[in-house]
C-alpha cells in the first residue's frame, strides 16, 4: 500500500510523522533539515539491559548526540512509601535495583537505623556482609553474561547464569525468596541463617575461583573482545566525578573511591580486601574492575564465613521498641505481645529529620535520603540511584563513539532501568 | 603535592556569605547549611572549588515538601527545625580529597516555587534537578532541559507533592467485579 493511501489526509499523515520542534535545540540543526539520521534505540533493544530508550542522531555510523528518555519502569516507590511505616516500606525497595536487591534493602535499613539511632549486633552485621557481597557476585555475573553476549560472545550467559542460580539459591535458603528478599531489615536481619547455608556458601566459596577462571579464559585474552572494548567509552576522570559516576564505572578511570573502604558500614573496615583500579577507563577497563570484584568479595566472604562460625548472639536488635520479638517470647510474655501488636500494626515513630545514607551497591554508590514526620510514616524518601547518575552521563560518554560500541558503552557501566526509574 | 588542610565549611561559609547562611543544624552527625536562595549556585560554587573545602562530588540533590503545616513562623530555628518556606532543596555534596558530606539547603515558597539551578557548578545536578522539577513542580531557573524526565509529557500535576493524593484500587471480588469493570478505564477506551 502506498504511504499516501494509508492516511486519510495530510494533516493526519503529518500528526503521525510527528514533527521536529519539540527536538530543537537538542539536537544539532543537521538532524532538522536531514543531513544527519535520527534513530531510535529501545525501549525495547535487547542491549539496553530493560526498557531504556535513546533517541540517537548519526552522521554515518558516528554518534553525535544521545538523548537517553527514561521513566518506563517508573513505579512510584518513593510516593508509595510516604503512606506506609518503615518496616513495611521494605519489600518496596527490593524492586528497584531487581539484580542486586540486598544492597537496597541495607541502604534502605541503614538509613532508617541513622534516623532512629539503632544499634545491630555483629552477628547482624556478618550475615549483612555475606549478603551484600553475594548478591555483588549475583549483579555481576548477570552483568558478564548480558554483557558478553551484547558484545557477540553467546556462550558466556550460561555459564554465568549457572553459577548465579546457586547463589539465588542461598538467598532462597536465607529469606525464601530468591530474588525479592527483603531479608535485612532495620535493627538486623529478617533471622537467622538456617543450619545447611554454612556448609553450602562454603561448597560455593570452594568452587567459584576456579569458575572466575574460566569466564577469563574466555574473554580476558580474546582478541575479538579486545578489539570490541579497548580504547572503547573512555571516561576521563574529571569527566566521572562532575557527572556524579560511582562505583565501577568511577573506579575504571583510576579514581580510588570505594565506600566499603572511604567511608565503611556493617564492620566492613575490620576485612581485608583491595580496590581494583582500572588505568585507562574504557570498556576493557571497567570488564577487569568487575572480574576482580569477583575475587575481592570472595576473600570477604571468606573472612565473613570464618567469622560467622565464631560469633554467636542475636540477629536482630534487642530493642524491643524497634524490632519486634522472637516468636518463642510470644507464649510467656505479655511485653513481648504488646511489642509484636504495636509494631505490626502501627510501626514505630521517628524523629522529624532528615538524614542521608549511602552504601557501595555493585554498580556504585547508592544513596537514602528520609525526612520523617515524628510519626510512624516518613514524609519524603528520596534514592539517589547509580544506574540514574550513569543513564545521565550516556551523553557525554557515548559523543564521538559508533552505534556498535553504543551496545558496549551501556553494557559496560552497568545500568538497570528499575534502579534508575524507581 | 602539599595537600590543603581541611577547613570548617561552616565558618568559610560564615566568613564569605555572612548574613545569607540562614541557618546551621547538626542532626547524626550530619551538618545541614541553610542558605539563601539567590546565592544558592554561588555557595555551591564556593565550597566546590576552595581550598580546604573541595566538596567535588555531588551525590545526590532531593526535594522535601513541608506541607500542610510543618513550615512557617513556628519552625524559626529553635528546637523545632528551620523552615520558614513550604518546599526545601537539599545538595548532598561529597568531598573525596577530605572524605567527609555536607547538605546544603534551600528553600522555595509554596505558590510559585522556584531555584536557581546548579548544572553549571555540577553537570550532575541536570537530571536531579529535572526529576524534582518533574515530581514537586520546583522551577529551576537557567536550567537547559526542563522537559518532564520520569512522569509522561501530558501528565497533570507533580506526584511527590504531600497533596497529590495517593491512588488506590479497589480490591476485586466476586461481588463488587462488575461494578469495578464498569468504571475501571480500560486501553480499549
Amino acid at each position: 500500500m502506498a504511504v499516501a493511501e494509508r492516511y486519510q489526509s495530510i494533516e493526519e499523515q503529518r500528526r503521525w510523522e510527528g514533527s521536529f520542534d519539540q527536538l530543537r535545540g537538542l539536537v544539532s540543526e543537521r538532524a532538522i533539515t536531514g543531513e544527519t539520521m535520527l534513530l531510535n534505540m529501545g525501549p525495547h533493544h535487547p542491549s539496553t539491559h530493560g526498557v531504556l530508550r535513546l533517541l540517537l542522531e548519526l552522521d554515518g555510523e558516528q554518534i553525535i548526540t544521545c538523548l537517553p528518555d527514561i521513566g518506563f519502569l517508573h513505579t512510584g516507590i518513593e510516593k508509595s512509601i510516604e503512606d506506609k511505616s518503615y518496616e513495611k516500606a521494605l519489600p518496596l525497595t527490593d524492586r528497584m535495583d531487581y539484580l542486586s536487591p540486598m544492597s537496597n534493602n541495607m541502604v534502605y535499613a541503614s538509613a532508617v537505623e541513622k534516623l532512629l539511632a539503632l544499634d545491630v549486633p555483629e552477628r547482624a552485621q556478618i550475615i549483612r556482609v555475606i549478603c551484600l557481597e553475594l548478591a555483588r557476585c549475583a549483579s555481576h555475573l548477570v552483568w558478564l553474561g548480558t554483557h558478553a553476549i551484547d558484545m557477540g560472545a553467546m556462550s558466556v550467559l550460561l555459564y554465568a547464569f549457572r553459577e548465579r542460580e546457586r547463589i539465588l539459591g542461598m538467598f532462597e535458603m536465607l529469606s525464601g525468596q530468591r530474588m525479592m528478599s527483603s531479608y535485612i531489615r532495620p535493627g538486623g536481619v529478617w533471622r537467622d541463617v538456617p543450619a545447611d547455608f554454612l556448609p553450602t556458601i562454603k561448597q560455593f566459596l570452594a568452587d567459584f575461583p576456579a569458575k572466575v577462571d574460566d569466564y577469563e579464559a574466555l574473554l580476558t585474552r580474546n582478541p575479538i573482545w579486545k578489539d570490541r572494548a579497548q580504547g572503547v567509552g573512555v571516561i576521563e576522570p574529571d569527566i566521572a566525578l562532575a557527572h556524579g559516576m560511582t562505583g565501577p564505572a568511577l573506579r575504571g578511570s583510576g579514581v580510588n573511591w570505594d565506600l566499603r573502604k572511604a567511608q565503611p558500614y556493617s564492620g566492613y573496615e575490620t576485612y581485608e580486601f583491595n580496590v581494583p583500579l582500572g588505568e585507562h577507563g574504557d570498556v576493557y577497563d571497567r570488564y577487569l574492575i568487575r572480574i576482580q570484584e569477583f575475587r575481592e568479595s570472595m576473600k570477604i566472604l571468606n573472612q565473613a564465613v570464618a567469622r560467622l562460625e565464631r560469633v554467636q548472639g542475636p540477629y536482630r536488635s534487642e530493642n524491643r521498641k524497634y524490632c519486634p520479638p522472637l516468636r518463642s517470647e510470644l507464649g510467656q510474655s505479655m511485653e513481648a505481645v504488646i511489642h509484636h501488636f504495636k509494631l505490626w500494626t502501627y510501626g514505630y515513630d521517628a524523629p522529624d529529620d532528615e538524614i542521608y545514607c549511602a552504601i557501595e551497591s555493585p554498580r556504585g554508590e547508592i544513596g537514602c535520603y528520609i525526612h520523617g514526620t515524628g510519626a510512624n510514616k516518613p514524609r519524603r524518601v528520596h534514592f539517589k540511584t547509580p544506574s540514574f547518575m550513569h543513564i545521565s552521563a550516556l551523553p557525554v560518554v557515548s559523543k564521538g563513539y559508533l552505534l556498535a560500541d553504543m551496545v558496549a558503552i551501556i553494557g559496560s557501566v552497568d545500568i538497570v532501568l528499575g534502579d534508575c526509574d524507581r | 603535592m602539599q595537600i590543603p588542610a581541611a577547613r570548617d565549611p561552616v565558618s568559610a561559609l560564615r566568613e564569605t556569605f555572612g548574613a545569607d547562611i540562614l541557618h546551621v543544624k547538626e542532626f547524626r552527625g550530619e551538618t545541614t547549611i541553610v542558605v539563601s536562595v539567590w546565592r544558592l549556585p554561588e555557595a555551591l560554587d564556593f565550597l566546590r572549588i576552595s581550598a580546604g573545602l573541595v566538596y567535588n562530588m555531588l551525590s545526590d540533590v532531593s526535594a522535601v515538601d513541608y506541607y500542610p503545616d510543618d513550615y512557617g513562623a513556628a519552625f524559626d530555628g529553635g528546637a523545632r527545625d528551620f523552615r520558614p518556606q513550604r518546599f526545601a532543596v537539599s545538595y548532598h555534596i561529597l568531598s573525596l580529597l577530605y572524605n567527609r558530606r555536607l547538605r546544603v539547603k534551600a528553600f522555595a515558597d509554596g505558590e510559585d516555587p522556584r531555584l536557581p539551578t546548579a548544572t553549571m557548578v555540577w553537570p550532575a545536578a541536570d537530571w536531579l534537578e529535572r526529576e524534582i522539577a518533574d515530581m514537586m513542580g520546583i522551577v529551576f531557573e537557567g536550567h537547559p532541559d526542563q522537559r518532564r524526565l520520569l512522569m509522561p509529557e501530558d501528565w497533570f500535576g507533580h506526584p511527590h507533592r504531600r497533596d497529590y493524593p495517593l491512588g488506590k484500587e479497589t480490591v476485586a471480588f466476586s461481588f463488587n467485579e462488575a461494578e469495578i469493570r464498569k468504571h475501571k478505564p480500560f486501553a480499549r477506551d
